[in-house]
């Protein structure tokens, strides 16, 4: 009698892993994590926005190849060779898609190195012209300045 | 000097840089693919299919639009996961028996989707017609497609012709022009 009482507790011990949500393994990725990194090809917002039938379908697969152990690079080498580097959210750091990378950064460096260089300049002109305002009047013009302001206040 | 050099090659620097946008604005309006065949199509303009060359499905190897020169054709983009595609499949099969003898081909396009899942969907509905696999979709802007199903007709010149059927081929909801466009295509000469 009192042997079912514990051979109950050990069969709910042993089920509870299979029952409890698939937790990835280390260093695998969970399945929410390739969801924000993957694209819907039909709706192209990510697969954890999306509930598109081929949506669904990605997911489904990615869950089933997480479970069998596959890593987070299979499953996108997989993804890609069935739907093209387009269900990728982010381009690959490599190759020509490096560029997508690159450019942008260029961009933003070479706007500011410009931005830069116009500054420098504008601060050099707008200094002359302040030097330009020290420099002494002619000394005709200066004379006949202080000619007319004696007659104006006298 | 060497200021004013490097001024003027700054405004060459910029200057072929607005060039080199403004090149890339014109090429996408004059070349990019803008609604594609479906749209050409509906503003009764004469189109040819646009090539393509496709991994096959039904067997090892690839099916290219020379291939099937000289044939008429119904081409239908499906994907195993569209309902409409599960429900027009068994038409398309009957479509192809009943006039494959007249050199009618149905020529399958799986759009966006797992090869094993396509291969599982021929095999649960029997089809029997060549199909080829497009899972980048690399034909979508081409021919105009805005989703699955959708079935063009291809005539023996190679020329799109009759309507576009939208939505999956149905006995009340497009037969006539499903009949028309097996019609037009069966009549056409090489």
């Amino acid at each position: 009698m009192t042997a079912r009482p514990l051979l109950a507790v050990a069969a709910v011990l042993a089920l509870a892993p299979s029952l409890a949500p698939a937790a990835p393994a280390a260093g695998q990725p969970s399945a929410a994590d390739l969801e924000a990194q993957l694209v819907c090809p039909t709706c192209k917002t990510t697969l954890d926005m999306s509930d598109a039938p081929v949506a669904r379908r990605m997911k489904a697969i990615i869950r089933a190849q997480l479970a069998a152990g596959a890593t987070e690079a299979e499953i996108k080498t997989e993804l890609v060779d069935q739907f093209g580097q387009g269900v990728l959210a982010e381009p690959p750091k490599r190759g020509f898609d490096l560029l997508a990378w690159v450019l942008p950064l260029g961009a933003l460096v070479l706007g500011a190195v410009g931005v830069g260089v116009l500054a420098w300049s504008w601060s050099r002109r707008a200094g002359n012209g302040r030097e330009s305002e020290e420099t002494p009047l002619d000394p005709a013009l200066e004379r006949r300045l202080e000619d007319e302001l004696a007659r104006f206040d006298g | 000097m060497t200021a004013a050099r490097a001024k003027v090659a700054a405004q060459a620097l910029a200057m072929a840089g607005v060039v080199a946008l403004l090149a890339l604005l014109v090429w996408k309006v004059a070349f990019a693919a803008d609604g594609g065949v479906a749209a050409e199509l509906a503003a009764g303009k004469p189109v040819e299919a646009p090539p393509f060359a496709l991994e096959r499905l039904d067997r090892e190897g690839t099916l290219s639009l020379d291939d099937l020169a000289g044939k008429p054709l119904v081409v239908n983009f499906w994907a195993s996961w569209c309902i409409p595609c599960r429900e027009e499949a068994p038409r398309l099969q009957q479509t192809y028996e009943r006039y494959g003898g007249q050199g009618l081909v149905v020529l399958g396009i799986d759009y966006q989707d797992f090869r094993a899942d396509a291969k599982r969907f021929m095999k649960r509905f029997g089809l029997t017609y060549p199909n080829v696999y497009d899972g980048k979709g690399s034909l979508v802007g081409r021919w105009g497609l805005r989703g699955v199903p959708e079935t063009f007709f291809v005539d023996r010149r190679g020329r799109v012709v009759g309507d576009v059927i939208i939505g999956g081929v149905h006995l009340e909801r497009n037969e006539d022009a499903f009949v028309k466009g097996i019609e037009l295509i069966l009549s056409s000469t090489p």
